[in-house]
């Protein structure tokens, strides 16, 4: 025994006590081609296991009943073969809900917390509620949407690759340091529960941005933004792009595009795609 | 010479420890006493967040039958007999010891190394000694108790309220303590996880108190030397090796000694960027100069969330670019402040508000008032 370990009592918090899925079995529910699982008493870990080996079973619709914080809810689904699986989550989705998700969908009947989609590769994750901090962190593709508002730090990191770029849409507002560092992808702001005339409130938008566009519905203030970015109106590609996915979005919370699209958006864009290039090379 | 060779172990431990503190508060707004089961159901719904190696409760309303008196919940390390014998003789020689006991644990719980707790019930001999306050009084013998007294530390200092704190996950030390079949409060604090930079120990462990305050945090105190220095010309001496102590005493300090509202303290722990106050109004422009320029050594920087409580209040604060989490609720007469939005859910279902304040903003539940709902409007 380590002894350190023993005199300070360390246990591995993540790992102790996990039961293997045969253990398990009593919690998941099958109906033909759809599971249920109760995740009342369930690890995070004993969860992801029981979603992996039922989806192995060939079901392709999966429920998880009474989830409250668990978190890393969606990871490790290989989507070797291009099966995709659909999970619908109730209700409250722990942190890095999705993290690395690889082609599958997954619906969150609740609140999310911090790191939704958390270096995602594709796929798509609705979230019917608000999400925490940092959501869509380091996201490399897929699709993200939240119905309400967003915490700190929503996009930050997010990049792209040739076609493989990542897509955020908020119905709601964000706050401070919304876009930080982004090197790429499409991020949409809709502010939809702003009242009229009011402005979206965060601070330090896009500071470090040097890739990807914000499009962004509602005002803000020169003073709200970082240094990096500026605005700029929107090209008929761009109205393209914002058309197709508030469609999407409406088609997922049942709301009217119409009205949207029809509101002014603005493009933020980063002013240079090396801000501290002259820093580090002369 | 370090000892390089390889321990077999069967456990694993990581060259970096990978959680985050987890920080959970509820209040009864009312000033209704509840059991514990909320607080510790909650820390137990975030175990993820912490690592055995430290948790700790703060109850308030917890002793109405002694409410006059200052409850003193006093540790003996490697239960030692000695150390006891000389406390005792000197709150003898400093107060009235109305009534003192051993603080009861339930021996079946297996815990790291527990040491002898006991609770006094203690007043000052008079009002005021030379022109110095009962409060100060107090103070200054707790911090004669922790800095010279070997083997003992005072876990908690205030009147009607208690910290229970210790060496494991918290529902283990809840067990220990048998909080959830003996005690009642309107306010409960929790923290798991250890204090940041130090060996996990029992005096170490979160909540830190003075007096009535307690502070639970999660994060990293950065300007630690600078504050701790500033406090000591206040004469409050750091002796935990943990940066936590700094945020209870300037607590103290603050708000107890120099009276300011917590709305005013939380601009000094976590004010406004320059750059933000460049584009205030006038008189905002000025106060928060103003703050920034007196209290320059008592900005609390680098990231933390702290839960901070006293008899009337509890309060929820973030550093100001908020890079640690915190999420509030309420229900009815209830508040909660907690480092997950899924921790507030698992405790109470039917929750009726959840939000999240930006970083800076203090989220300030009170007895009998509302004010918890003025961070709201702030908030996503």
């Amino acid at each position: 025994m380590n002894e350190l370990n023993l005199k300070f009592g360390f246990r591995d918090n993540f790992l102790e006590g996990v039961r293997q899925p045969e253990e398990l079995e009593q919690f998941v529910k099958t109906c033909g081609q759809q599971a249920e699982i109760d995740a009342q008493n369930l690890r995070h870990k004993e969860i992801n296991d029981l979603i992996r080996d039922t989806a192995k079973r060939q079901i392709k619709h999966i429920i998880l009943r009474n989830v409250c914080g668990h978190r890393y809810i969606g990871t490790r689904l290989s989507n070797s073969e291009g099966e995709t699986v659909k999970i619908d989550v109730y209700n409250y989705a722990g942190n890095d809900l999705g993290v690395f998700l690889d082609g599958h969908h997954i619906n969150v009947y609740g609140n999310a917390q911090d790191g939704v989609g958390n270096t995602m590769n594709s796929g798509e994750i609705v979230v019917h509620g608000k999400a925490a901090d940092v959501a869509a962190m380091s996201m490399r593709g897929g699709k993200v949407f939240i119905r309400d508002n967003v915490g700190y730090r929503a996009a930050i990191h997010m990049k792209e690759y040739k076609d493989k770029v990542p897509v955020l849409v908020i119905g709601g507002t964000a706050q401070d340091f919304f876009g930080e560092y982004m090197a790429g992808g499409k991020v949409i702001l809709l502010g939809l529960n702003l009242k009229e005339g009011e402005m979206h409130r965060a601070n330090y938008i896009g500071t470090g941005m040097h890739g990807g566009v914000i499009y962004l519905r509602g005002n803000v203030k020169d003073s709200q933004l970082g240094k990096e970015v500026g605005i700029r109106p929107l090209d008929e590609e761009d109205k393209e792009i914002v058309e197709k996915y508030v469609k999407e979005y409406c088609s997922h919370f049942n709301c009217d595009p119409g009205e949207i699209l029809n509101s002014e958006f603005k493009k933020l864009l980063p002013v240079s795609s090396r801000p501290y290039g002259k820093i580090y090379a002369y | 010479m370090i000892d390089n060779r390889k321990i077999e172990s069967e456990r694993f431990l990581p060259d970096k420890d990978i959680e985050n503190c987890g920080l959970f508060g509820v209040m009864n707004t009312s000033g209704t006493r509840f059991g514990g089961e909320m607080a510790i159901n909650a820390i137990k719904n975030m175990k993820v967040r912490g690592n055995g190696l430290g948790g700790g409760f703060a109850i308030y309303g917890l002793y109405p039958q002694y409410k006059d008196y200052y409850a003193l919940h006093v540790m003996y390390e490697n239960k030692n007999d000695e150390a006891k014998k000389n406390a005792e003789q000197f709150l003898h020689e400093n107060f009235y010891v109305v009534y003192d006991e051993e603080i009861p644990t339930n021996p079946e719980v297996d815990v790291f190394c527990p040491p002898l707790v006991w609770r006094y019930f203690i007043t000052p001999h008079k009002k005021e000694i030379n022109g110095v306050s009962e409060d100060e009084y107090v103070i200054s013998r707790v911090m004669d108790m922790n800095k010279y007294m070997q083997d003992v530390y005072v876990f908690s200092s205030g009147k009607d309220m208690g910290v229970f704190k210790g060496v494991g996950f918290p529902e283990e030390i809840a067990d220990y303590f048998m909080l959830d079949k003996l005690y009642e409060g309107h306010i409960w604090t929790v923290h798991s996880r250890f204090p940041t930079n130090t060996p996990g120990w029992w005096g170490g462990a979160h909540p830190f108190s003075i007096l009535d305050w307690t502070v639970v945090h999660n994060g990293e105190i950065s300007s630690y030397g600078t504050n701790r220095r500033f406090l000591e010309l206040h004469n409050f001496y750091c002796t935990l090796y943990t940066d936590t102590e700094v945020m209870a005493y300037a607590v103290d300090l603050l708000m107890r000694r120099q009276k300011l509202p917590i709305e005013v303290v939380s601009k000094i722990f976590a004010p406004p960027m320059w750059n933000s106050i460049k584009y205030m109004k006038e008189r905002e422009k000025q106060l928060y100069t103003t703050l920034r320029m007196v209290y320059a050594p008592l900005l609390m920087n680098g990231p933390f969330t702290v839960v901070i409580a006293n008899q009337e209040e509890m309060i929820g604060l973030t550093d100001r670019i908020r890079l640690r989490p915190i999420t509030a609720g309420a229900k009815d007469d209830f508040v909660f402040l907690s480092s997950e939005e899924g921790a507030i859910r698992y405790v109470c279902p039917d929750l009726e508000l959840a939000w999240t304040p930006p970083g800076g903003e203090p989220v300030v539940a009170r007895l009998n008032s509302k004010d918890h709902l003025k961070s709201l409007n702030k908030s996503v």
